[in-house]
């Protein structure tokens, strides 16, 4: 490679930028703001030096990538294009792209990425809970840990399968040839991508002490690595924003001819109804984090009792986002278990109707009962009834999804493949996650398991139960697609059964530490439960292994034995198989236009709206 | 399909239905009691006081609604293993279902009078007397007999609690005591970040906010040692946020009581007045 | 080289950069581990232990070069020389002598009950007199071990004092005082001390920084 390639607007200009932007705000907060006495050496406490550092890293960042030469050719008068769609080969993945399909995959790995590394501070949490009181990790080390691991996870996975998959799929679904905003498209990715890099940076800093929530006023006492938070959330919040209003406007506009919304497949209901969460909740989590970014820097209190601020105030607003964000993370589940549910037992979806009136139901009520929260923080205490009312009313439209899958399964012809294995391990999952729910959302039994580490397990069933196990359900079914090479069945049967168990092995005895007075994010525990807690470790190091397992056989099967895949090996009749594999650039060369819904199964075979390529199977 | 498949379809089908039916009803019949008995009456907090046993019957009435429903959504999947597995290999369509209106609607009553039934004992175990969770500074539920309570102050701070008796000239402690078979009003609060104090065996969890007063009624039984957590994130030391105290009877609280007047009597006069929450004087120290 | 070869070698590459940044990331959460302090024995004695540690206002850049100008406690290893180790190593059921020379000023206490010693085998004695209680505007720091019900409030210099440090390390010359007391450790366990003073600079409460990490104004009493 000639060192000339190198030159222009790429991944390595990108960072250039961003590490040269980060010391231009560096520079510039310090002469805002120098109060250390040690200019150089002192990284902990200039917020205002680290904030203004990551807010022009990002801007360096972005302008590196390329994202400011469009918006200045059109200022100087040059037409509308999409240049960044036409290349080909491989480096387009290493750059700004507006394809969606190379937007999903660079998703696929970025979000690969910082799970992985959000699942090794997972490892390293159990390691130190080895013990009552280990001291592997100084006290505060182990906070961030947890505080790392937990945002990662909760800002990172957000977008796990309304990055790679919907943005990948969604227009082939609805006949489109892109997005309906590619540009916006490729900046949420990147964005995200600059955010998990500064929240990473956190451990230069000085970590944080306050887990994913960052209630006040323990934010404000923190040292910079606080700010490294407060910027990841905030660029999630705009990222995840984006992400709903491209996916919102795609979803109304872009659909082919004689796609209806009763036609829609589920998939795209259940993106839709997360899109009208992220765009409704996103915001708020940005404004909150915003306000106490300027706390930390420029004095306001909002948020701080010494100067008549309001801690509930923070949590009031962070909740507000809060439970949408987590109905952000599990509707997309529901989604891809009652598209794949159709395709495995080869029957229409049960129910279609109420399916979606489920997704849109549950996205509706999400937004009234943030202050479950809050039950024993002394809020409003005359309005607990009404929270414990709204947060079980959550459990109809989620039952309406249960018995539309339940149902999809009556007298279907279940091939057990690795995507519908975990599928069917998501209802295992998430019953557990939604029964213990119940007891979380009724005051009395809340009492002793609010902030206990039965909380935690409650959401790790729910989140890694619903989402995560949907996310592997949905790589194992759309990679072949995405790739054109087949993964390994039999290494990806190994890597669900000792996910499965494992999982459920590590989370299910957090459940009775947690009733048996263990708080959450504490890092010691009375030594009666050392036992479950060492139990618990040991399977979630399995759980670990279990992942590499699937890292290796991803690795595997698409580096080594590179088989490549049918077109259509799932012989599914959404619109997406019907295209050859991996989809050309344009996607269809000519519209399609739908005559049915896409669930027609149990009967013979309709003509496909797009005529299915030599070796198609329906 | 002929008219002929399709009923002797629809009979195979309501045989299919029945059989799980049948199978979801015994599994549950013997389940839930066993579940609510003996599971249900280990789940903690205990019988340290009424509001925890109040949490225990919670607990068991909340285990026994679930398991039906668990017992479904297992039953479920497992039958549908053995019944509608296709293992050829081959694919094979599966019968053309789209929908019932009457298991629909049969579904949607059922789930909401579940719903309904645990909206409102929730909310009739919860007026009653608090649940032992924190109310505010202006309790909404609020048991019988409380014009009596005895106050404790909970004071949280970065990293102890310390307990305030205003009924014994406001000495401060950094133990709590507590007299056996009386109602306790606990008033919590924070010199500085979020805590949460967990009285766990007395099935207490309210949060610590500065500046706020967060009431707790409890109503103690027998005397028994207290495991005292910090359940609120509050900073580095958040793990190790933990003592312990006791329930001891009537008189016993009235000498330790006189006898922390003695051991703290030094320090009594530099104590800011008993007050619902305070807010110390140095607010941002310089070193 | 074949095909299959060199993508070994570049999976092989792969895990290895990927080993090393996780290792590293690893050490970065070990660091603030400060090295423990094993209790100087008491000669002739059977159980009983002296420890010597010093408060200073500024650890200064030789102490601590990312946080020069952070509070902190130090600790006298027996050659005589000032380290920055907050992790203390005692023997279990054994009586610890402690000297806390203090060369740091006034901050004040958020909560006044926090200003009487407790939990101690005799008396707080600060510059030779014995303590009851402190006014809340005076301590300067706590030595605290709460699990152990230990807590003692170290006695300020005052503003008006002549020769003050400024960075450590201090010289006994400058002005300090001396704090002594006993405390008996219980059984075996690991236990954390801490100090109640709001006494971090800049931070909400006084309570960041230095207040909140392991090193400074914070450390593990290990009981063995």
């Amino acid at each position: 490679m000639s060192v000339r390639r190198l030159i222009g607007f790429n991944l390595l200009t990108a960072i250039v930028l961003g590490i040269v932007g980060y010391y231009v705000g560096w520079f510039i907060g310090h002469h805002i703001d120098a109060e250390s006495i040690e200019y150089f050496a002192d990284t902990d406490q200039n917020d205002i030096s680290v904030l203004l550092g990551y807010a022009l890293g990002v801007v360096g960042f972005l302008a590196g990538l390329g994202f400011l030469n469009y918006p200045f050719a059109r200022m100087r008068g040059y037409p509308p294009s999409l240049r960044e769609k036409e290349t080909e080969g491989a480096t387009r993945y290493l750059g700004l792209c507006t394809d969606h399909k190379v937007v999903g995959m660079q998703y696929l790995c970025g979000i690969g990425l910082f799970f992985f590394i959000g699942g090794l501070n997972a490892m390293l949490i159990r390691f130190e809970l080895l013990r009552p009181s280990m001291q592997a990790f100084p006290a505060g080390q182990y906070l961030t840990l947890v505080g790392l691991h937990g945002t990662m996870m909760m800002g990172i996975m957000t977008s796990g399968i309304l990055g790679p998959f919907a943005n990948y799929v969604v227009p082939l679904m609805i006949g489109a040839r892109r997005m309906a905003f590619p540009r916006i498209e490729a900046l949420t990715f990147w964005l995200l991508m600059a955010a998990g890099a500064i929240l990473t940076t956190a451990i230069f800093f000085g970590g944080f002490p306050t887990g994913w929530t960052g209630y006040q006023p323990l934010n404000d006492q923190a040292n910079a690595g606080m700010d490294a938070y407060l910027m990841f959330f905030t660029l999630v919040g705009i990222s995840m924003c984006l992400l709903g209003v491209n996916m919102i406007a795609t979803i109304v506009t872009m659909r082919a001819p004689g796609l209806t919304w009763s036609r829609l497949p589920i998939f795209c209901w259940g993106v839709l109804a997360t899109a009208i969460l992220m765009v409704l909740a996103a915001p708020v989590l940005a404004a909150v984090l915003s306000m106490a970014m300027l706390d930390r820097t420029a004095q306001t209190s909002f948020f701080l009792p010494s100067n008549g601020g309001s801690p509930y105030l923070y949590e009031n607003l962070f909740w507000v986002f809060g439970h949408p964000e987590v109905y952000i993370l599990a509707i997309p589940g529901f989604a891809i278990v009652l598209e794949l549910l159709p395709v495995f037992a080869r029957k229409p979806l049960w129910g279609y109707r109420m399916a979606v009136s489920g997704l849109l139901g549950v996205s509706v009520l999400s937004f009234f009962v943030w202050q479950h929260h809050l039950f024993v923080s002394g809020i409003s205490s005359d309005l607990r009834p009404f929270y414990m009312f709204s947060t079980e009313l959550i459990s109809l439209p989620t039952g309406l999804t249960f018995l539309c899958g339940l149902m999809t399964l009556w007298r279907g012809q279940i091939r057990y493949t690795v995507p519908m294995l975990f599928c069917l391990a998501w209802f295992f999952n998430f019953l557990i996650g939604g029964l213990s729910g119940v007891f979380l959302s009724d005051v009395p039994s809340d009492t002793t398991t609010h902030g206990s580490f039965f909380s935690m397990a409650h959401f790790h069933y729910t989140i890694m139960g619903g989402l995560v196990f949907t996310f592997f359900a949905a790589i194992y079914y759309w990679v072949p697609k995405m790739t054109g090479f087949e993964l390994n069945e039999r290494l990806g049967k190994i890597h669900f059964w000792s996910m499965f168990l494992a999982f459920n092995s590590t989370f299910m005895p957090l459940f009775a530490i947690g009733f048996l007075d263990q708080p959450r994010r504490a890092v010691t525990y009375r030594s009666s439960l050392q036992f479950l807690n060492d139990w618990a470790s040991v399977s979630a190091f399995v759980l670990g292994a279990s992942m590499l397992l699937f890292l290796g056989n991803f690795i595997y099967s698409l580096v080594f034995a590179r088989i490549p895949a049918d077109p259509n090996p799932w012989a599914s009749r959404s619109l997406e198989w019907q295209l050859p594999s991996p989809v050309p650039v344009h996607n269809f060369d000519r519209i399609p236009v739908i005559s049915g819904d896409p669930y027609d199964y149990g009967q013979p075979a309709r003509p496909a709206a797009v005529p299915a390529p030599a070796g198609g199977t329906t | 399909m002929t008219s002929a498949a399709a009923t002797s379809d629809s009979a195979a089908e309501r045989s299919l239905g029945r059989t799980f039916l049948v199978l979801w009803l015994a599994i549950s019949a013997v389940a839930t009691p066993l579940v609510a008995v003996f599971v249900g009456r280990l789940i903690p907090p205990g019988n340290g006081s009424e509001q925890a046993t109040s949490q225990v019957f919670d607990n068991q009435v909340l285990m026994a609604v679930s398991t039906p429903i668990f017992v479904f959504v297992v039953l479920f999947i497992v039958f549908a293993a053995f019944a509608f597995s296709n293992r050829t290999g081959e694919v094979v369509e599966g019968a053309p279902l789209r929908g019932n209106m009457r298991i629909q609607v049969l579904w949607m009553v059922v789930t909401t009078a579940t719903v309904l039934f645990m909206a409102v004992f929730g909310t009739i175990e919860l007026v009653g007397d608090g649940a032992g969770g924190g109310q505010g500074p202006t309790a909404a539920f609020v048991p019988s007999g409380s014009k009596d309570a005895l106050d404790v102050q909970v004071i949280g701070q970065q990293w102890e609690f310390t307990y305030r008796y205003p009924s014994a000239g406001g000495v401060e402690t950094p133990r709590l005591e507590l007299p056996a078979n009386t109602l306790v009003r606990f008033h919590v609060t924070s010199l500085d970040a979020v805590h949460s104090f967990w009285a766990y065996e007395l099935g207490v969890k309210a949060d610590a906010n500065p500046g706020t007063d967060n009431v707790v009624y409890v109503r103690t039984k027998g005397p028994l040692t207290i495991h005292v957590r910090c359940a609120e994130l509050c900073g580095l030391w958040h793990g190790y946020m933990f003592d312990t105290g006791a329930v001891v009877p009537k008189a016993a609280f009235a000498t330790w009581l006189q006898r922390q007047r003695t051991m703290y009597g030094p320090v009594m006069r530099y104590l800011p007045k008993y007050a619902p929450s305070y807010v110390p004087d140095p607010q941002l120290r310089a070193g | 080289m074949t095909t299959t070869a060199r993508k070994l070698l570049g999976v092989g590459l792969g895990i290895a950069v990927a080993g090393v940044l996780i290792g590293l990331y690893i050490a970065n959460y070990l660091v603030g581990n400060t090295p423990s302090f094993r209790a100087t024995p008491v000669a002739a004695k059977q159980r009983e232990v002296s420890l010597t540690i010093q408060t200073v206002a500024a650890v200064g850049p030789q102490l601590a070069p990312n946080h020069p100008d952070w509070v902190s406690y130090l600790v006298r290893r027996q050659n005589g020389s000032w380290e920055r180790s907050t992790v203390y190593t005692v023997p279990a059921n054994a009586l610890v002598h402690v000297t806390i020379y203090n060369f740091d000023g006034a901050s004040g206490l958020r909560n006044p009950f926090l200003g009487q010693p407790r939990g101690l085998v005799g008396r707080e004695v600060v510059d030779g007199k014995p303590v009851t209680v402190m006014p809340p505007d005076q301590p300067s720091h706590t030595f605290a071990i709460p699990q152990l019900g230990v807590l003692v409030p170290v006695a300020p210099v005052g503003d008006d004092a002549k020769n003050q440090c400024g960075y450590a390390p201090c010289s006994m010359s400058m002005a300090h005082r001396t704090v002594t007391f006993t405390f008996r450790t219980g059984k075996k366990g690991h236990y954390r001390w801490q100090c109640f003073v709001p006494c971090a600079a800049g931070f909400e409460y006084g309570f960041g920084g230095a207040m909140q990490t392991v090193g400074y104004m914070d450390g593990y009493i290990n009981v063995v």
